[in-house]
């Protein structure tokens, strides 16, 4: 799939519409890297022109200022910042939450402006534009939707994700801890980095417990972290022959015309 | 004459100490850090509306808040009736706004009766919760001792100075009856002389005049013991709920606050020209209460240890030490203590700090999910310390779990949380 970057964009004097924020996990770790090309599909599909920094992108830098090394942060986000403006950036979709809260709410004081979007809104605005073309099938599935902390409580966006569903056609099956109450998966805050403090069991597997209970084959995320620790939850419990997580994006793909 | 003397210097005296309590409080409240970012008090004043006065979260969980209503609507209106009350103290009257208010002094002391008597049942209700059904949230490690004796001292204060006002009323009732010189008509209470026609009917003139001044003079202790309890209590929330509401958080939930001399110290890393600053800390984040917002203190002297944070916290829910109560009831905790120093004003000398209330473990299992933030009724914030301590024995201590070292390593080699020898564009090429 020929995706290009915004440094080849501007040297063909050419413009884009969106720039295509992947994040570390969606630029390294397996299964996020999957998704990182679902959604690039879609994009391309839905004849988006959009780039990528590539090689020029450097991790946000939120799970350093969670963990405390301010220092770290700043570095990574000016430098971020730097690259962003020199390409003259307007608008940013995320794949991941946390890159999106710290674009969108972090780097404005340090000079960094831009519209940033979740790719869950960005999604439900193509759909509802009638840009991403759903298959008419109406098929019974249903799934059930975990609601990031980073996206959802930390950000209010709870219903883009769902609406996102809802133009797929697909019943949405509620968690007893759903929304505001949504539970963590147990990564945010940097936990992904580093083993849990002592407890009696882990967050992301008091978490799959509250999915296995809605019966429903799929959980849809919208966070590559939230997906990780799902998937390790589906495995504590060897539910891999009955359950699946995926990503919205993933959804939308496998839906599209 | 003599009673009016009495009540006077007793009233003296109260509001004397009370008042040297809450200097202090706020003195310790002023050791923390006065933030210079925007506050808006629009948004502040919707947000004490919606969610002091309004109660707009307690519904959540609507038994107690049902229940938190009845007790809060009757504290409310019976500020009415301690007015009167006062009044009557210090001039030696008997309901003196019985003439003046008519037919609506009676709609008044009746409407205060009846919910009076819902927050009678509600405060039973609570101690049931408490001490018999013993909810979980309620038996946590932080709430052993005196913060539950607390909470059953204010429901039994409250039961007394219900119960001051129904002797009061309704041996009035009948008073009315039979002197009705002395004791001006409030009308049919309904509570009251359902009461005092069932119980106290048979009762000599004398036994009742004896009784109402009991009821009375028990709802006027009772409520000169809470004006002087309070400051030391966590019913403090009556008052502190509405500033700390005011006082709360605009911003994005999901914004970290910045560190000017760091931000300056990366930008002529990166070969950016410094910005202007004014606040030169060489501090960052923080170990003690010096270091904390003013928000942060006014919220733990406003925490009424209800638990909502911890019962939803992620990292408590599965047996982690972290209970984000037990957090901002430290912070509490440790400006009590600072308090008693010989000099408190940020150079306290105790050789103790916030670390040796609050332990790594805690703060290290937090995920920053905002649960605990969701659910506070006052709004209060206990992230923002945890986040503040992290920052301060990363930056300062160099502490923090090995395993972030690795991941700082590789943020600043390849600026990727994980060490990866790949390009970084390199899922775009399978």
């Amino acid at each position: 799939m020929p995706i290009k970057t915004a440094a080849e964009y501007f040297s063909q004097g050419e413009t884009f519409e969106v720039l295509f924020w992947v994040g570390c996990a969606g630029s390294y770790d397996a299964r996020a890297q999957k998704v990182s090309r679902a959604f690039a599909e879609i994009l391309t599909k839905a004849e988006i022109k959009f780039a990528i920094l590539g090689n020029e992108e450097k991790c946000t830098g939120d799970p350093a200022r969670r963990a405390g090394n301010e220092f770290l942060f700043q570095i990574l986000a000016l430098q971020n910042i730097e690259t962003l403006n020199q390409y003259q950036v307007k608008k940013i979709v995320c794949t991941c939450p946390h890159c999106f809260n710290t674009i969108a709410n972090e780097y404005p004081e340090l000079g960094g402006k831009y519209e940033v979007m979740h790719h869950s809104q960005y999604l439900e605005e193509l759909l509802s534009l009638g840009k991403i073309k759903v298959k008419e099938d109406r098929s019974t599935e249903s799934v059930t939707y975990h609601d990031s902390c980073y996206l959802g409580r930390v950000n209010g966006m709870y219903e883009a994700p769902r609406q996102v569903i809802d133009h797929l056609k697909l019943e949405i099956r509620e968690m007893k801890r759903s929304r505001q109450n949504g539970l963590c998966c147990g990564a945010g805050g940097a936990q992904m980095f580093k083993e849990d403090e002592k407890g009696e069991k882990r967050i992301n597997e008091e978490r799959i417990e509250d999915a296995i209970e809605t019966q429903s084959a799929i959980v849809v995320s919208n966070c590559p972290f939230c997906m990780t620790m799902l998937q390790d939850g589906i495995k504590a419990k060897e539910k891999q022959e009955q359950m699946m997580v995926y990503d919205l994006s993933e959804m939308v793909l496998h839906k599209m015309r | 004459m003599l009673q009016i003397l009495f009540f006077s210097i007793l009233s003296g005296l109260v509001f004397y100490i009370a008042y040297g309590r809450f200097l202090q409080i706020y003195k310790n409240i002023s050791l923390g850090i006065t933030e210079n970012e925007k506050h808006n008090s629009i948004t502040g004043l919707k947000n004490m509306i919606l969610f002091a006065l309004g109660q707009k979260k307690m519904f959540n969980k609507p038994v107690s808040g049902i229940f938190h209503l009845f007790i809060y609507l009757a504290f409310a209106l019976t500020q009415i009736e301690l007015l009167e009350i006062l009044m009557d103290g210090f001039t030696g009257e008997h309901r003196i706004f019985a003439h003046a208010l008519g037919s609506f002094y009676n709609f008044l002391i009746n409407s205060i009766e009846i919910l009076s008597f819902l927050a009678f049942i509600s405060t039973f209700i609570f101690l049931y919760r408490r001490n018999i059904l013993k909810l979980i949230r309620f038996q946590k490690p932080e709430m052993k001792g005196w913060p539950s004796l607390d909470a059953n001292l204010i429901l039994m204060g409250e039961i007394l100075l219900i119960a001051g006002i129904f002797v009061m009323n309704s041996s009035d009732q009948i008073l009315q009856n039979l002197d009705p010189q002395h004791y001006p008509s409030t009308g049919k209470l309904y509570i009251s002389s359902f009461i005092g026609a069932s119980l106290l009917g048979q009762f000599p003139q004398d036994w009742l005049i004896w009784l109402e001044r009991m009821g009375w003079w028990l709802h006027l202790f009772v409520i000169y013991g809470f004006i002087l309890y309070l400051p030391f209590s966590k019913h403090l929330h009556i008052f502190l709920a509405f500033p700390n509401a005011y006082l709360s958080n605009q911003d994005s939930r999901g914004k970290m606050s910045n560190i000017p001399v760091i931000e300056n110290e990366a930008r002529s890393m990166v070969g950016l020209s410094p910005k202007e600053i004014q606040d030169q800390t060489e501090i960052f984040g923080a170990a003690d209460i010096f270091h904390l917002t003013k928000r942060t203190l006014i919220g733990a002297y406003s925490c009424t240890e209800c638990g909502r944070c911890t019962a939803v916290c992620p990292a408590n829910l599965t047996g982690k030490k972290l209970s984000p109560r037990k957090i901002v009831m430290d912070i509490r905790d440790r400006m009590e203590e600072i308090s008693k120093q010989p000099k408190p004003n940020g150079e306290c000398n105790d050789g103790k700090n916030l670390f040796d209330y609050i332990s790594r473990e805690e703060i290290y299992a937090c995920t920053s999910c905002n649960a605990c933030v969701e659910a506070c009724p006052v709004l209060i914030n206990p992230l923002e310390p945890i986040l503040a301590l992290r920052r301060y024995d990363i930056l300062m201590n160099s502490g923090g779990p090995s395993e972030w070292m690795s991941m700082f390593n590789s943020l600043e080699n390849t600026q990727s949380v994980w060490q990866i020898p790949e390009t970084r564009d390199s899922w775009t090429k399978s």
